[in-house]
């Protein structure tokens, strides 16, 4: 049977596999041309500039590049004591040669990350090397300061041997590698990015729950209301779409100040002393209450094009078979707004996690999150891998949040419109 | 048995406050009654379901249900099953919890229930369908699902709004029989909304005919189709020849009615007296072709168009005026001289001819 069907041939004597390859052949290339515009875009702008990150977040080839006889020399080197004549020859002729290229004002700075106390000792090296006789570099070396001959500073230039480092990483998360190699926490009062996570974790959760406990009643609203108020209603939700982020942001900040409108409002029918404002601003109230009004219309728009699939007749068929109202919503309509909750919560979570803007304006210190952090990095300090290392971890951590949301729900049970 | 187990009592519904879509109904239904709501669209028959229901509430008047105004009983403590034009079987229940449903918020115990699910699912012959989804069923087996869930936990009261609608037609015919049987082995009283006139006349032991908010004519469909009492009715339910005319004398249970150029017998219904406007029905099966025993009107008649319909001839004739007289020939009587163009002579009797309110 199935050798008869391998043998169909055309009316010209082409076998029909062949044929109907051939022919499609032409719409596959169509298609694919079609395509190509947007592949390389997404290529150029996203791949790309991801892999880049990642490089970066990783990467610490400079020292290794700078100091390349000295770490070559290491290799044999045991780490416990003070290294042979053999390393110390190496990293003379190493620093020689970063003198010469006027770039050991960076090895100083890069070595100084790793361990404090490198700056002065560099300096002092370059002004007194220029002097220094051929042979005994050991000895030379360790008479320009007493650090020289502390095995310390040694297995510290030895720790950044390594082309990659995951050292931007631990920092993210408030650890390091210490003397011996091992990860170790930072002391508990100098920890601040395992709070900014937390904290940004904490909020793009509540925020997510807000949006969707306000978002439930008004999409299921838009879904039953006769079509020329639901109309008018959709545009109220989708107004704050066609606005800018920036302005509605800032008319956030005139409501909620001090001297702000809902302040003088809450003054006026006598729930605050005038001179007892609570600050609804610049702490985590103010990103509480723009983020949910910004991120709303993600969770509406989800909830109501699911909604609009259920026919009205499922509630009654649940009433009319004996169900309370609270009843046929709960066991009926409820299950089968699930996929459109699931839609909207992971939309609201994704964008509350890596929201930017909104908590710089009106987060104030206790109120910003990860993102402002990475920026903070990208533009202040400049430690651009730094600020690469947590971009990726954010991503992984919105990848990871997908993975547990398809194992639970199943991305195919999603429905975004 | 209670004769009145559904009452519409002068039942008025209106949604706008304008339009008044059910106008002072007076409808009873009896126990163990299979009765059928039959309407054009929009002529307030699915509303009188709805208010049955409790989904909607009458404007004014009130409607009892085994003598208890229900008027202010909610939809769920009513206790009526309702089967919907679009199954309404909740997709994310099995076909088994889709039953368990409404004995599950009766707190009815499980073994129990199973019996009584069991039960349902074999009168509609599903054994064995327990633990599909409702998706996976064609739309027959989720219509006997929707048929199942409706009567699982025994109510006495069944609505069936436009339930077969969405049926291809043997199919929608073979459920038809179906349900009547279900009605007649169980005994349980059914209100049927439907727009489709040959459903209405299988299964129900009465039609209630609707017409801008009014029940046309109750009765039951053989009597509906021969005694049609106006001519809504007469032109709604099945076919119909008409004639146009004045009633010239009336007497001895007969009437003269004057068409433009020609006088025809009729059997007076709704005309009181010589003068009214009238509108003469007959049906087409009534008429004969070259009659050979008496009969009071023969009229002689062009054939203008044979439509063949395998068990009959549709004939359209020109006869006195009225280009649109259908007659059906059965085709075994093909020896006739049925031709495009040809002259025939046409009889029928006067009783046949019902000489209704003018339209």
């Amino acid at each position: 049977m199935s050798s008869e069907t391998q043998k169909i041939l055309t009316t010209d004597g082409i076998p029909l596999e062949v044929s109907l390859k051939k022919s499609e052949r032409r719409n596959k290339i169509k298609a694919f041309l079609l395509v190509a515009p947007l592949l390389l875009f997404l290529i150029i702008t996203y791949v790309f500039p991801i892999g880049d990150m990642l490089m970066r977040s990783v990467d610490d080839k400079m020292v290794t590049e700078m100091l390349p006889k000295t770490f070559k020399a290491m290799e044999k080197w045991d780490g416990k004591e003070l290294p042979e004549e053999e390393v110390f020859k190496a990293f003379y002729l190493d620093f020689r040669q970063l003198v010469d290229e006027k770039r050991e004002g960076k090895l100083s700075t890069q070595l100084n990350y790793t361990k404090n106390g490198f700056k002065s000792i560099i300096k002092k090296l370059r002004r007194k090397s220029k002097n220094f006789e051929e042979g005994n570099y050991k000895e030379q070396i360790m008479a320009v300061h007493k650090r020289w001959a502390d095995v310390e500073y040694w297995k510290a230039i030895k720790r950044r041997a390594p082309a990659y480092t995951s050292q931007k990483y631990l920092k993210g998360m408030d650890m390091f590698k210490n003397e011996n190699g091992e990860i170790v926490s930072v002391s508990e009062n100098r920890r601040i990015h395992r709070i900014l996570w937390l904290r940004t974790l904490e909020i793009a959760f509540f925020v997510t729950l807000f949006c969707f406990l306000m978002a439930y009643p008004i999409a299921h609203l838009l879904a039953t209301l006769p079509m020329k108020y639901s109309n008018l209603l959709m545009i109220c939700v989708l107004l704050p779409f066609w606005t800018s982020l920036l302005v509605r942001t800032a008319s956030w900040m005139i409501l909620l100040q001090q001297q702000g409108v809902v302040n003088d409002f809450f003054v006026g029918i006598g729930l605050v002393a005038d001179d007892a404002r609570p600050e609804m601003m610049y702490n985590k109230t103010g990103t509480y209450v723009a983020m949910t009004q910004i991120l709303l219309p993600f969770m509406v728009l989800p909830l109501y094009s699911v909604m609009k699939t259920i026919s009205p007749s499922l509630m009654r068929a649940g009433k009319s078979l004996g169900g309370t109202p609270i009843v046929a919503f709960w066991k009926v309509y409820f299950p089968l707004t699930i996929p459109g909750i699931g839609a909207g919560c992971l939309l609201c979570f994704i964008l509350a996690i890596g929201y930017y803007i909104t908590p710089a304006l009106v987060g104030g210190a206790s109120g910003t999150l990860i993102s402002n952090q990475i920026a903070f990095h990208m533009k202040s300090t400049l430690d651009w891998s730094f600020a690469s290392a947590m971009g990726l971890m954010l991503l992984t951590g919105v990848l990871a949040i997908y993975w547990v949301y398809n194992k639970l729900v199943g991305i195919d049970n999603i429905k975004l419109g | 048995m209670n004769k009145e187990f559904v009452k519409f009592d002068k039942v008025d519904k209106s949604y706008d406050g304008k339009i008044l879509v059910v106008k002072d109904l007076q409808l009873d239904i009896e126990e163990g009654e299979f009765v059928t709501m039959l309407g054009p669209s929009g002529s307030g028959k699915t509303t009188c379901l709805m208010m049955l229901a409790g989904f909607e509430t009458p404007t004014h008047g009130e409607i009892y249900l085994d003598g208890r105004a229900i008027s202010s009983i909610p939809p769920h403590k009513r206790g009526i099953g309702m089967v919907f034009q679009n199954y309404a079987l909740f997709p994310h229940m099995t076909v088994y919890e889709n039953l368990a449903f409404p004995l599950r918020v009766r707190k009815i115990p499980k073994d129990e229930a199973d019996k009584k699910i069991d039960k349902a699912l074999s009168m509609v012959s599903l054994q064995g369908f327990a633990e599909r989804m409702p998706g996976q069923l064609s739309g027959g087996q989720q219509q006997r699902v929707a048929v199942a869930r409706s009567l699982v936990f025994d109510p006495q009261l069944v609505l069936m709004d436009e339930p077969l609608g969405a049926l291809d037609k043997n199919l929608r015919e073979s459920m038809q029989y179906e349900i009547k049987h279900i009605h007649e082995s169980i005994g349980v009283t059914v209100v049927y909304v439907t727009h489709d006139q040959s459903e209405a006349l299988t299964m129900s032991n009465r039609i209630a005919v609707f017409n801008d908010g009014k029940v046309q004519q109750l009765s039951s469909p053989d009597e509906l189709y021969e005694k049609p009492v106006n001519s809504f009715v007469a032109e709604f339910i099945g076919e119909n020849n008409t004639f146009a005319g004045e009633v010239s004398d009336i007497s001895d249970g007969k009437c003269k009615v004057k068409l433009a150029n020609a006088e025809i017998l009729a059997n007076p219904i709704s005309v009181k007296g010589k003068g009214e406007k009238t509108t003469v029905s007959l049906r087409p099966e009534r008429a004969l072709i070259n009659p050979s025993d008496k009969m009071d009107n023969v009229h002689n008649g062009k054939i203008e168009e044979v439509i063949y319909h395998g068990d009959h001839t549709r004939v359209r004739i020109n006869l006195l005026g009225n280009s649109e007289f259908i007659l059906k020939v059965p085709n075994s009587s093909s020896n006739l001289d049925i031709k495009l163009g040809n002259e025939i002579k046409i009889g029928w009797n006067s009783e046949d001819a019902r000489a209704l309110d003018p339209k």
